[in-house]
Formats: structure tokens, sequence, C-alpha cells
């Protein structure tokens, strides 16, 4: 199945909307395990947001005047951009240190990326108490220039686009489209650099939201380099990502990798895992030089200091070691225990910021639990994207090779 | 135009635009904003009597349910404002007795929620107040922005609003008081431009020492607020944050704000660089190997 698939011959609408039709169908089983518990998990949330939309956030939500922002955007929005950082990681990889070993998984990098950007950035128009003002400030009803989160905002369509065009080849490729596959891919270097650019600034974005909730966090969490945490951190949640999602894709799509790329994926894996290791020693010393400056270890002797401890040393310290452990024995199991590790330590880092110790001070019954509805929008959310990720999987040259005049095109391009 | 002139003008407009900005900000800091002094209201927490005339006037004036100011049970517990209640007054026992103290936004001088918001829905107006528009998206990000968590949420709407003090913003353009403050029968509430305000507090201080804590809560803090407080016991006993410090709180993300052009303009240069030298090995890789 590897390299040859058919590129369709498509001449006129008709044989588009042929094509088109062919290709919605589905491929595959549908009574797959997968399929029978995601179904009616994304039903329920459609039913569940339509719901919200009529009657109001605290229909569906435990958000309230002390609480204003939940899981939606504690877990959605800013660990699944974090996420989402190990498309810029591997493009500045791959496109500007043009580093051949990663090519490979490139494509699956940078969709997975511009997915979890549509889907669980996406959900920030759920968690809008006003959607349809959503286009305010990109259409210029009034532009709140002093908000980071203006920024944010336009960083976050902007990137998308990026991201986009970084990907776009790949479904020209699938449309048989030559000419514009061409000129898609003479815009890549631009949209990487752009999109490098866009990731750096709103991925550290996302923390300097916090820096106006001063009173509000715990000091253990709460200093000046907030964005620079939230920068550093997006690298190795974006490349243990990969490593992770990786692990699961290759046992799901294993028909469509040749074994030459079975072989190269061990080195791919110890490589992820030291660039992992290294970027995680840079922000754990970052968490030391902070932590000494700012005085704190008064509160180390406190539920919350322990608590930080858990994230810092556990789920920072201990997963970098094992990384680093894995990359000097090859061994790859250690490397995916490291990477889930690594995952759980950013979902609590970035929940500490918005939920967690947010408001510490506030009394436990008061302090805000997330509803089970808001955590089924959020799953009906995440299989949504898995869903579509893996129809573009099984239809466009995402893992597999690219057609024969798109490797020919690409040599010319490279010469 | 020629190029030239045509180059100096969009630099000039470049410079212009950020003098301004800058002025305005440094402006504001001195609470005058175009030459216009900001209002505001100082409170005199001991003249207080917990009547809730202030509740009853600020609900009639902005179509709020009207709440039963002769019910005294409310001052068993704290209460916070909300979206029906601007305003609230709250009962705190203290060495010196009971002290009422009423509770609303404060307005501050340079307000997070401000600074906060990405569509400008929330604005300060020249007179001072902080009001409230509909071009709001609902993001909520003014509450997590505000050092006293005054932004009220609408969350059983489908069509939310923020609901906070407006200063009375309708009723300062008809050149009259807050409603809250015509209301007081004690002459709790003082209105006037803040300069008068900081000097009435101070000359209350002076000739009462031993009446008064020795400060002015909002002169200095979050980098000055429009309503001002006097008090006879320290503020943190009767339900305020002492320790919210005196930087105005946009200040706090302008160290990032202004990273942002650099990093936009070198990031790319960078990258640039190390692509074009990336490429050239690979040429000369090439040539190696075809020789
Ligand atoms: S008290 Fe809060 S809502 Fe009022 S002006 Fe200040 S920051 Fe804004
Ligand atoms: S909720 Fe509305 S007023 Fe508040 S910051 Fe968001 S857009 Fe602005």
């Amino acid at each position: 199945m590897n390299g040859k698939t058919a590129t369709p011959e498509i001449k006129s609408i008709k044989d588009f909307m042929v094509f088109i039709r062919g290709e919605l169908k589905p491929k595959g089983k549908i009574l797959t395990p997968f399929n029978v518990i995601s179904a009616p998990v994304m039903l329920l949330g459609v039913i569940l947001i339509a719901y919200r939309m009529v009657k109001g956030l605290s229909s569906i939500t435990n958000l309230s005047q002390e609480f204003p922002w939940g899981v939606w955007i504690g877990f959605d929005v800013m660990t699944g951009v974090a996420f989402a950082g190990g498309a810029y990681v591997l493009t500045f990889v791959v496109y500007i240190l043009r580093s051949e070993k990663y090519h490979s998984i490139i494509r699956a990098t940078v969709l997975n990326g511009f997915l979890a950007y549509v889907f669980y950035a996406g959900a920030l128009v759920v968690d809008l108490g006003r959607p349809w003002h959503i286009f305010n400030p990109i259409i210029g009803n009034k532009f709140g220039l002093s908000s980071v989160l203006f920024l944010v905002a336009w960083h976050f369509l902007l990137y998308m686009i990026a991201e986009f065009i970084e990907i776009s080849p790949a479904l020209a490729e699938w449309l048989g489209w030559k000419m514009i596959r061409r000129i898609l891919r003479a815009l890549t270097l631009g949209a990487v650099i752009f999109g490098i650019t866009l990731s750096t600034l709103h991925q550290s974005g996302l923390g300097a939201l916090f820096m106006m909730a001063r009173g509000k966090i715990h000091p253990l969490w709460y200093t000046q380099f907030i964005p620079i945490l939230f920068f550093i951190s997006s690298i190795f949640a974006g490349l243990s990502l990969v490593i992770f999602e990786g692990t699961i894709s290759h046992r799901v799509f294993s028909d469509q990798l040749d074994h030459e790329y079975h072989t190269k994926y061990n080195d791919i894996l110890v490589g992820l895992a030291k660039g992992c290791a290294c970027t995680m020693l840079a922000y754990f010393f970052l968490k030391v030089l902070i932590f000494m400056h700012g005085q704190h270890w008064p509160y180390i002797h406190t539920p919350w200091g322990y608590w930080y401890l858990v994230e810092v040393i556990g789920l920072v310290l201990i997963p970098c070691f094992l990384f680093l452990r894995g990359a000097i024995d090859r061994n790859l199991t250690v490397i995916r225990v490291a990477a889930v590790l690594t995952m759980v330590g950013i979902i609590i880092n970035r929940l500490n910021y918005t939920i967690i110790a947010f408001k510490w001070y506030v009394p436990l019954p008061v302090h805000y639990v997330p509803h089970w509805m808001e955590i089924e929008t959020t799953l009906a959310i995440i299989f949504a994207e898995i869903w579509v990720f893996r129809w573009i999987i099984n239809r466009m040259p995402i893992m597999r090779h690219p057609p024969e005049w798109a490797i020919e095109q690409e040599e010319q391009i490279v010469r | 135009m020629d190029r030239r002139r045509f180059l100096k003008t969009l630099g000039a407009g470049i410079l212009g635009t950020a003098g301004t900005t800058l002025t305005a900000s440094r402006l504001k800091a001195e609470g005058v904003v175009g030459g216009k002094e900001f209002v505001g209201v100082l409170v005199d927490t001991t003249r207080c009597i917990g009547c809730r005339s202030c509740e009853e006037a600020c609900a009639e004036a902005h179509d709020l349910p009207v709440p039963d100011i002769s019910d005294e049970s409310v001052f068993e517990k704290r209460r916070d404002t909300s979206v029906t209640q601007w305003t609230v007054v709250n009962r705190y026992e203290t060495k010196k007795g009971e002290v009422f103290v009423k509770r609303q936004c404060m307005h501050c001088s340079q307000p997070g929620c401000v600074a906060a918001c990405l569509v400008k829905a929330m604005k300060k107006r020249k007179q001072g107040p902080v009001t409230w528009d509909e071009n709001c998206m609902g993001c909520r990000y003014c509450m997590v922005s505000c050092p006293f968590d005054i932004p009220k949420f609408e969350y059983n709407s489908w069509n939310p609003r923020i609901q906070k003090c407006n200063l009375c913003w309708e009723r300062l353009k008809q050149g009259e008081q807050p409603a809250c403050v015509e209301a007081c029968p004690q002459e709790a509430l003082v209105f006037g431009t803040r300069r008068e305000l900081v000097e009435e507090a101070k000359r209350r201080i002076y000739q009462r020492p031993e009446k008064y804590v020795h400060h002015i809560y909002g002169e200095y803090e979050v980098g000055g607020t429009e309503w001002l407080y006097l008090s006879a016991v320290p503020f943190e006993q009767i339900g305020f944050r002492t320790d919210l410090g005196t930087i105005a709180y946009p200040e706090y993300s302008t160290g990032f704000l202004y990273a942002v052009p650099i990093v936009l303009i070198l990031w790319p240069m960078f990258l640039m660089g190390v692509s074009y030298i990336t490429k050239r090995e690979e040429e000369i890789g090439r040539e190696g190997e075809t020789r």
C-alpha cells in the first residue's frame, strides 16, 4: 500500500463530486470499540452545547462569579495549545535546521497541531458568553490593543492560517492538483517562519494572560516569568505529545508505513527524548531560580508546597531523568512512560494556573470543581478531533509516501 | 508625494501614535486625562449607619430589583455584589464596634479590567467612570484581571452582560451626582474630583487623628482608585485586601506587550538567517556527493 496511492484524474466538477463522494464514505470497520464509545459521547456533546446556547453558561457548567474560567479554558485552551507546540518545534527542526531525520513525522505533527487549534481553541466559542461577537476583535469593532488576550486572539487566527499552508501540499496531493501544490509548497518556508514567530508569542501570551491575576494565584506559581515558563514548557509538552501520539498512530495506521520507516522511527523517538530532557532541565532550573529568588521556602511545608513539589519534582524532574535514561539505553518503553508523565505534568501545571491554585484562599466548598457536563463536552471535542484526524490520515498522504509526481516536484524544488 | 516625504510622514505617524499612547497612560497615572480631572467618591465608614439607602437608590437608578432595606437579616452574612446588585453594604464586628462598609466597583485610575478587555467593552471614561458596552464577547477576562473581583457575569442568560457599578455614568453626563451619594442620609459618601477628595480625607484624618487609621484606602492601592475609603480600624478588618500593592495592574502585562514587537522582528530575521546557512550547507553537501 505504500507509495503509490492512485492520484485521481479530475477534469470536471462532476469528476470532483464523484471523487469527494467516494472519499466521504467511511473506510474500514465501523463497529470498532473506539467508535462505539466515542459516537454517543459526541452526540451527547452536541446536545449539551445546543442546550448551553439557549440556557446560558450556568446550565451545564459550574462557573461562578468567583471562578470565571473553568476547564474549558484551563484544559481545552491552555493545555490543548501547549500540546500543539510540537508543530512549531518540529517545523523549526525540519525546515529551518533541515534535519532530514524527522521529515517522516512532520506532516502528522503539523496536522495534529492544526486540528488542535481548530478544535481546542475552537472550544472557546462554547465558553464565550456572547460568541457571535467573536469576530469583534478581528473586524475592528474596537481594538483592545492593551489586552494580552487581543494579541492571543490574533495570533491564534494567523497561526491557524500558517499551519494550514504548511499542511496544504498534502491536500493538493490528495486532490491531484499539481500546479497548486507547487505554489503552496513555495509558501512553506514563509509559513514556517511566520508560524514559529507566532507560536513563541502566543504560547508565552497564554501565560501572560495571568499576569493581572496577581493577587489570585498562589505565590508558588505566580511570578513575572510565567510567559517564559509557558513558552519553554510548550516545547517539551509538544514533543511529549508527538511521542505519545506517534506510538498510538503507529499501531492504528501501521498498514500505511513501510519497513524503512519503522526502523528509522526508533531513532526519531530517541532524538525527541533528548530534546525533551534538555528543555525540561532548563525549565527545572528556571523553576529553581524563581523559587530561590522569590524566597518561597516558608510555603514548602504547607499542602500547597507539597502539591508544588509533586509538579516540579514528580512530573518535571523525574520524567526528565527518565527521558535521559531512555535515550541513553535506547529503551523506548521508558521514553513512552516519561512522555505520559510529562503530559500529566503539563495538564496539572496549566490547571494550577487556571483552576487549582487560582483563588487558593477560597474554602474548598466554594472552590470551582468542573461539572460532569463540562468534562463531557471536552471529551466530545477531543473525540471529534480524533475522528477528523483519522479521516484525513486515511485519505491524504500524511503518514504514507506522497504520490510519485509530488516526489519529483519536491526534488526539483530542492535543486 | 516622493518617497522620502512618504517615509518621513509614516515615521512621524508611528512615533506619534506611540507617543500619544504613552503620554496618555502617564497622564492617567496622575488622575487627569485630556485636561479633565477624574471624579470619584469618598466613603467615610465611620459615618455609615448601614441604612442601605444607597443600595435602594442604585437599584432604582439602574432598573435593578429594588431590595427591601428594612430587612436587617442581610447583615448576618457577608454579601458580594451580584448581577442584580451593583452595590452592597456589609456589617463587620470590630474592636471599635459595628462598622458598615459599602462595596462596589472601585473605578481604578488604571483599571485591570480595561487593560484586559480585547474589544474595549470595558472603558475608562475621561471623567473617571469605568463602563461596560454591548460589543463585549463574554470572555470574562475582565473578571480574572480585576483586583477586587468586581465584574459580575450573567451566567443564566443566553445573551449575558457584565454587570457592575458604572459610577452612574448616565447621571454624571447630565451633571448630576451618583444616585447613592445623593441618597445617603449621613453624608458618609462625598462626591467630587479625586484631588479634592484626597484633600478632604487628609483633612479629616488631620483634625481627628485619634478617630481614623492614617491611611486612605484607594489613594495608592493598585495605582489609585476613584473610590476612596476612610476607616477607624485597619482596613483588613473590614473586608479590604491590603496585599494588592501600589502598582497599577496593567503594568504587570506591559513587560510582555513591549517584548512582542521585538520578537516579531528579531525571530523572523534569525530564522531566515539560520535557514540560509543550512540551505547553503545542503547545497555544498550535494555538490560533494556528485563529485
Ligand atoms: S475595581 Fe475592577 S471592575 Fe472596577 S475599575 Fe477596577 S479593575 Fe475595573
Ligand atoms: S467579558 Fe466582555 S467586557 Fe469583559 S474582558 Fe471580555 S469582552 Fe471585555
